[in-house]
C-alpha cells in the first residue's frame, strides 16, 4: 500500500508530530513500505474470526472505592517544563 | 575465578559462607565497568555510590537470604524513584520518576543492589539498540557488532561481566533476541505474569518484564522474586507462582519437544539450524521426544506485529506532549505546535514511525483492513501455538535468523531490521513464555536456542533449559573482554 | 416564522458518579479540593502508569441503567478514544465505544399534560478529563493552567434518542432524568458544580420528512434555562437558514449566556478522528444476572413510583406528588413527617409553601436546612391543640428555620404562645368596644365590616396571639350583651 504525502501528513498531524518537508517524503517512502508487508495479511482468510482484543482469558478486575492518598502535589509537579500556582502551564490554546 | 565473573547461586555460596561481602561484590563489579564500559557503553546511568551505600546496609544486617547483597542492573524503561529513567529517549533525557516500578521494588525488598540503568533502543523500539538517543551499546563478544535490542545494555553488561543479572523488557522479542547474540539466558515469561507498573509501556498487550541472566538457574531465581500478582496492574494474574528453580533436576525423559518447520527457512542462516539441530538431537540423547510440527500462520506474525503494536505505541506514547514531564519545545506559542515540535524533537526516526504506522491503523476507513485484520490474525498464530500444546510441552527453535550483525551495518533497511525478531514475535502475539538460551557459535558469535511454553508454565521451560545447559558447557565460555 | 418545520434534539448529558474515589485510581472525588491535591501519576498520565477499575463505579452504573429502563449487556469493555489536549494527560480517554454498561432505556416526561416517553440510546462509563483556567477568555489568554483534580473523575455518558420535539420537552428530559439519577443515589447532578452536564444536539426538518437535517452540537448548557433558550435560539437559527437557502454546516457550537445567542466553536483543526481500540490495561466486563438482580434488588424508590404511592397511599393530588419528588431528600422529609403526623396534604402545603419560600430564599437545599421534620410535626400538633394559632405558625415556622430551634422554644422565647384564656381576652375585648361606640352602631345596624374592625383591633392589641375563635366567640356575646 503505498501512501501519498498528503495521507503522511494527515497521519502527522493526528498524532501530533512536526514533519520538515525531507521527513515527509522519507517517512512517506518507508511507511508506504512496511505498510506493503503488512498487505500480506491480505491473503489470510479470517472470515467468522473473532480478532484477539484481550490475550488473558480473564475479567472482572476491580479496586475497591477506598480513598488512598494523593501525591503531594509539589512531588509531582517537580518534573512539569513549566507550572503557575500549582498547575501545569502551557501557552495558549488558540 | 573473580567476582565478576561469578554467577549470581556462586556469590550467595560465598556471601553465605562469609567468604565475601557485598560491598566487595559491588566494589568488584564497579571496577570491572570501569575496565570495559569504554568499550561496552550499557550504562545510561551508574549509580555507584548508591550502590555502596545499600551494599554496606546489607552487609551490617548480615543476613544474606536470596539475593540479598547482590548487583544488578535495570533496562532504562523501568521507573526508578529518585533515579533518572529515560528509555534511550531525549523525550525523558531528565525525567526522575517520583514512583518506583513493582518489579524494581520487589527486587530492592529483597535487598538486590542496583548498579545503574541499562541502555535500550528508544522506547523499546529496535533490535539493535542503535536506536537509543544517547548511544549505541557494543557486542561483548565483538565490539564492532549489535549487541541487539531493544535490551541491548541489559544483555550486554550481564555478557561483560559488569553486573549478573538485569532486568529487560520484551515486546517482540527485545529481551530473547539480544541474549541470543549476547550469550546469555534470557527469559520472557507468559504475559500477564509479571507486573507492568511502572514500566514505560510500548505495546499494552505485548511487553513484559523479563530476566537476563549467566545461567538458567540465575534466571528461575530472579523470575520467582519478581512474577506475582500485583494489585496494581490489572492484567498481572492472581495465579500462584511455582517454585521455578524446584523443577532444575537436569532431566527431561519424556518431555515431548516440538520444533517448527517455518522457523526453519531459508531466511535463518544455515549454521544456526545446524545448531538448532545439534541441541534437538542432545535432547534426544537425553530422553525427550523431538518432533517436527506446523505453525501455519508463522510468516505473518511479523506484519501483524507491526500493526497491533504501533497502534497500541501510537496511543501509550501520546501522553509525551511536554505538558507535565519530560522535554518540552520552548520556542512554540500554541499548545498545538508545542505539541507537534516537542514531539518532534524529542522522539528519534523509529518512533516516529512506529506511532504514524499506528495512527494510520486506527485511523478511520483503515482501522478494519489494518488494526482489525491484524487482532483476527493474532488469534490465528495464538491457535497454532495451542493446537501444538495440546501434544507438546514446550517447542524449541531458533532465537534469531542471524547471528549479531555489524554497528550501521542495517541501518536504513527497515524490513530486514524488523526480519530479526521474525522468530520471536509470534511468542509475544500469542501471549506465551519465551526464553533464549546459548547453544553453540556461528563465526565466533554467539548463538541462541529459543525455547517456548504454554501459558504460565515457566517451570517446564525452566526445566528444559537447564538439562540442556547442564548437558553442555556453552554457558561456561565468556567473550575476551577486557583481557589485554 | 416557523411551523413548516420541527425540531429534532436529542440530548448527551454526563453524570459524575458519586464515589468516594476516581475511576481508575484511589485519589479522591472531593469537590472544591486546591488545584493538583487529588492527583497521583495515574490520573496524571504518567509514564509506565496503569488503570484498575473502580467496582462502585461500575455499580452505579447499572444502578442508573436500571433506573432509566436500560439493558444490562452480558459484556462491556473499555475503549481508548484518543485526541491531544492539555487537560488530557493520557492523550486519550479511557471510555466505552461499541460495549456500553448500558442500552435501549427510556425516560417517561409529561409537558403540561402531554405524556410522552424519550429513548435512552445507551449509557456507557468514562473519565473526565482535568481543567484548563484561563486569563480572561480562551480566545485571547497568552497562557492557561491545567489542574487535574478532576481527571479520572467516574462520569456516566447518557444519550438519548433524538427524540425530542421542543425546548420545553428537552427541558422536561433533562428534568426527569436528573431527579432520576437522584433518587437512583448515582450521582448529586449538581449542574453549577458540574457533576451534572448537558449537550444538546439540535437540527430540524420540515414535517413530514423522514431523514434528518443537519444537526449541530451545543455545549456549555449551565442550566435549565440555558438549555431551553439554547434549543430555541439553534432551532431558528437552523430555520432561517434553510428559509435563506443557506446550508447548515454540522458543527460544535458553544452557548454564549451573556449574549444569548450559540456560537461556532470551530477552529482551524480538522475534525476529530479518534481512532477507537479496545483498550489493553483493562481486562472486559462479565456483567452477571445475579449481579444485576441484586442492583435491582437495591434499587432506591423511583420517583414515579413515588408519586404513585403518594397519590395512592395518601391521596394528594398529582402537583403536591410531584413537587414531594423533586428530590429524594424532599420525599424523605415528607416521609418522615408522615411517620408522626396523619395529614399528608397539610405537610404537603407546608412543604410546598412556607419551606419552599425560605429554602429558595436563602439558597439553600432541604438537605441544608436546621429545620427538621420533627420540628414541624411538633409545631403543627401545637397548632392543633390550640396553643398557637394558624397564623402564628407561619411566624413559628420561619424562626425554626433560621435558628433550627424547637417550635416549643420558639414559641418560649418570643411569647407566642396564643392567648386562649377568656379571662385575659374579655377586658381587653370590652376596652375596645367601649372604645369605639360608632363601630358598635355599625355592627348593630348590620355592617359586616365591624366585627372585622373589632377582631383586628384585638388582634393588633394581643400581637395576634389572641385565640381567633374564642376572640370571635367573646366579642359577639360582648356585643349582642350591648
Amino acid at each position: 500500500m503505498a501512501l501519498t504525502i498528503k495521507e503522511v501528513e494527515h497521519v502527522a498531524q493526528l498524532a501530533r508530530l512536526n514533519l520538515t518537508e525531507e521527513e515527509k517524503i522519507k517517512f512517506t517512502e518507508q511507511l508506504s513500505s512496511i505498510l506493503n508487508y503488512a498487505d500480506t495479511l491480505k491473503a489470510i482468510p479470517t472470515e467468522g474470526i473473532e480478532p484477539l482484543t484481550h490475550i488473558l482469558p480473564i475479567n472482572n478486575v476491580f479496586r475497591e472505592d477506598q480513598p488512598g492518598p494523593s501525591m503531594d502535589r509539589e512531588e509531582i509537579l517537580a518534573n512539569a517544563p513549566l507550572a503557575e500556582d500549582y498547575q501545569y502551564k502551557v501557552p495558549k490554546i488558540m | 575465578m573473580e567476582l565478576h565473573e561469578l554467577t549470581v547461586h556462586e556469590l550467595q555460596e560465598l556471601l553465605a559462607g562469609g567468604k565475601t561481602s557485598s560491598e566487595e561484590i559491588v566494589k568488584s563489579l564497579l571496577a570491572r565497568i570501569d575496565a570495559v564500559e569504554g568499550e561496552v557503553k550499557s550504562f545510561i546511568t551508574l549509580t555507584g555510590e548508591q550502590a555502596l551505600d545499600k551494599a554496606r546496609r546489607v552487609d551490617a544486617k548480615g543476613n544474606y537470604q536470596g539475593i540479598a547483597g547482590i548487583p544488578m542492573g535495570l533496562k532504562d524503561n523501568i521507573c526508578t524513584r529518585g533515579i533518572k529513567t529515560t528509555c534511550g529517549s531525549r523525550m525523558l533525557a531528565d525525567f526522575v520518576p517520583p514512583y518506583e516500578s513493582t518489579v524494581s521494588s520487589r527486587l530492592d525488598q529483597h535487598d538486590s543492589i542496583l548498579m545503574g540503568k541499562l541502555n535500550m533502543d528508544e522506547f523499546a523500539m529496535g533490535s539493535s539498540t542503535e536506536n537509543s538517543a544517547f548511544f549505541p551499546t557494543r557486542n561483548p563478544w565483538d565490539l564492532t557488532k549489535v549487541p541487539g535490542g531493544s535490551s541491548g545494555g541489559s544483555a550486554a553488561a550481564v555478557a561483560a561481566g559488569q553486573i549478573p543479572f538485569s532486568l529487560g523488557s520484551d515486546t517482540g522479542g527485545s529481551i530473547r533476541q539480544p541474549a541470543a547474540y549476547c550469550g546469555v539466558v534470557g527469559m520472557k515469561p507468559t504475559y500477564g505474569r509479571v507486573s507492568r507498573w511502572g514500566v514505560v509501556a510500548y505495546a499494552s498487550s505485548l511487553d513484559q518484564v523479563g530476566v537476563l541472566s549467566k545461567d538458567v538457574r540465575d534466571n528461575a531465581m530472579i523470575m520467582q522474586i519478581i512474577a506475582g500478582h500485583d494489585p496494581l496492574d490489572s492484567n498481572c494474574v492472581s495465579l500462584a507462582v511455582p517454585d521455578y528453580t524446584a523443577g532444575l533436576d537436569g532431566s527431561v525423559k519424556g518431555m515431548r519437544i516440538a520444533y517448527p518447520r517455518e522457523y526453519f527457512g531459508a531466511g535463518v542462516d544455515e549454521s544456526i539450524r545446524v545448531l538448532i539441530m545439534q541441541a534437538l538431537k542432545k535432547y534426544e540423547e537425553l530422553g525427550a521426544i523431538v518432533e517436527e510440527v506446523s505453525l501455519p500462520h508463522s510468516e505473518y506474525a511479523l506484519p501483524a506485529y507491526y500493526l497491533v503494536g504501533p497502534a497500541e505505541a501510537s496511543a501509550n506514547l501520546a501522553c509525551f506532549d511536554g505538558v507535565r514531564f519530560g522535554y518540552r519545545d520552548q520556542t512554540a506559542e500554541n499548545v498545538v505546535d508545542m505539541f507537534s515540535l516537542t514531539r518532534a524533537h524529542g522522539f528519534g526516526d523509529e518512533v516516529k514511525r512506529r506511532i504514524m504506522l499506528g495512527t494510520y491503523a486506527l485511523s478511520s476507513g483503515y482501522y478494519d483492513a489494518y488494526y482489525l485484520k491484524a487482532l483476527k490474525v493474532r488469534r490465528l498464530i495464538a491457535e497454532d501455538f495451542a493446537k501444538v500444546f495440546n501434544d507438546y510441552d514446550i517447542i524449541a527453535a531458533p532465537t534469531t535468523p542471524t547471528t549479531a550483525f555489524a554497528l550501521g551495518e542495517q541501518s536504513g533497511d527497515l524490513l530486514t531490521i524488523y526480519m530479526n525478531d521474525i522468530l520471536t514475535v509470534p511468542v509475544n502475539m500469542a501471549g506465551l513464555p519465551g526464553m533464549s538460551i546459548p547453544c553453540g557459535f556461528a563465526g565466533g558469535l554467539p548463538v541462541g536456542m529459543q525455547i517456548i511454553g504454554k501459558a504460565f508454565d515457566e517451570a517446564t521451560i525452566y526445566k528444559a533449559a537447564y538439562a540442556f545447559e547442564q548437558n553442555t558447557d556453552f554457558h561456561t565460555i565468556k567473550p575476551q573482554l577486557g583481557v589485554k | 416564522m416557523s411551523t413548516g418545520y420541527e425540531v429534532v434534539v436529542g440530548l448527551e448529558v454526563h453524570a459524575e458518579l458519586k464515589t468516594q474515589t476516581k475511576i481508575f485510581c484511589s485519589c479522591s472525588t472531593a469537590f472544591g479540593a486546591e488545584p493538583n491535591r487529588q492527583t497521583c501519576p495515574i490520573c496524571s498520565g504518567f509514564p509506565g502508569m496503569l488503570p484498575v477499575l473502580n467496582r462502585h463505579v461500575v455499580e452505579l452504573a447499572i444502578r442508573a441503567g436500571l433506573a432509566l429502563n436500560c439493558e444490562i449487556p452480558p459484556m462491556c469493555k473499555f475503549d481508548r478514544k484518543n485526541y491531544f489536549y492539555p487537560d488530557l494527560p493520557h492523550g486519550y480517554q479511557v471510555s466505552q465505544f461499541d460495549f456500553p454498561v448500558c442500552k435501549r432505556g427510556y425516560v417517561d416526561i409529561d409537558v403540561k399534560g402531554q405524556k410522552k416517553r424519550v429513548g435512552v440510546t445507551r449509557a456507557h462509563m468514562e473519565e473526565d478529563a482535568g481543567k484548563l483556567v484561563h486569563q480572561g477568555d480562551i480566545t485571547t489568554t497568552p497562557f492557561s493552567l491545567v489542574d487535574l483534580n478532576r481527571s479520572g473523575m467516574p462520569l456516566l455518558e447518557i444519550v438519548s434518542e433524538p427524540d425530542m420535539r421542543s425546548a420545553q420537552e428537552a427541558r422536561a428530559y433533562l428534568e426527569k432524568l436528573r431527579s432520576m439519577l437522584l433518587f437512583a443515589g448515582v450521582s448529586d447532578c449538581k449542574m453549577q458544580e458540574g457533576s451534572l452536564r448537558c449537550d444538546a444536539n439540535v437540527s430540524v426538518r420540515p414535517f413530514g420528512q423522514q431523514e434528518y437535517g443537519t444537526r449541530c452540537e451545543i455545549k456549555n448548557l449551565n442550566s435549565f434555562r440555558a438549555l431551553e433558550r439554547a434549543i430555541e435560539y439553534e432551532a431558528k437559527r437552523h430555520m432561517e437558514a434553510l428559509e435563506d437557502g443557506i446550508e447548515i454546516i454540522q458543527e460544535t457550537r458553544t452557548w454564549d449566556e451573556e449574549k444569548q445567542v450559540t456560537r461556532s466553536m470551530r477552529s482551524k483543526e480538522e475534525a476529530h478522528d479518534y481512532r477507537y481500540f479496545p483498550e489493553p490495561d483493562l481486562p472486559p466486563l462479565f456483567i452477571s444476572r445475579e449481579w444485576v438482580d441484586e442492583v435491582r434488588a437495591a434499587l432506591p424508590e423511583m420517583p414515579e413510583q413515588a408519586q404513585q404511592r403518594l397519590a395512592e397511599v395518601y391521596g394528594l393530588p398529582d402537583y403536591d406528588a410531584a413537587f414531594l419528588t423533586l428530590t429524594p431528600e424532599t420525599l424523605d422529609f415528607f416521609d418522615r413527617c408522615m411517620q408522626d403526623y396523619p395529614d399528608a396534604k397539610t405537610i404537603s402545603n407546608w412543604m410546598m409553601g412556607e419551606f419552599s419560600r425560605l429554602l429558595n430564599q436563602n439558597n439553600l437545599e432541604i438537605g441544608d436546612s436546621r429545620l427538621t421534620p420533627d420540628h414541624l410535626v411538633q409545631m403543627l400538633r401545637l397548632v392543633d391543640d390550640g396553643t398557637i394559632s394558624g397564623k402564628m405558625a407561619k411566624t413559628v415556622f420561619e424562626e425554626m428555620f433560621n435558628s433550627g430551634q424547637k417550635p416549643q422554644e420558639v414559641i418560649k422565647e418570643k411569647g407566642l404562645v396564643q392567648i386562649s384564656d377568656a379571662d385575659t381576652l374579655q377586658p381587653l375585648i370590652e376596652d375596645i368596644v367601649k372604645a369605639n361606640p360608632k363601630v358598635v352602631e355599625d355592627y348593630k345596624s348590620g355592617k359586616g365590616k365591624a366585627m372585622g374592625f373589632f377582631v383586628g383591633q384585638i388582634m393588633k392589641a394581643t400581637k395576634g396571639q389572641a385565640n381567633p375563635a374564642l376572640v370571635n366567640e367573646l366579642l359577639k356575646k360582648t356585643l349582642d350583651d350591648i
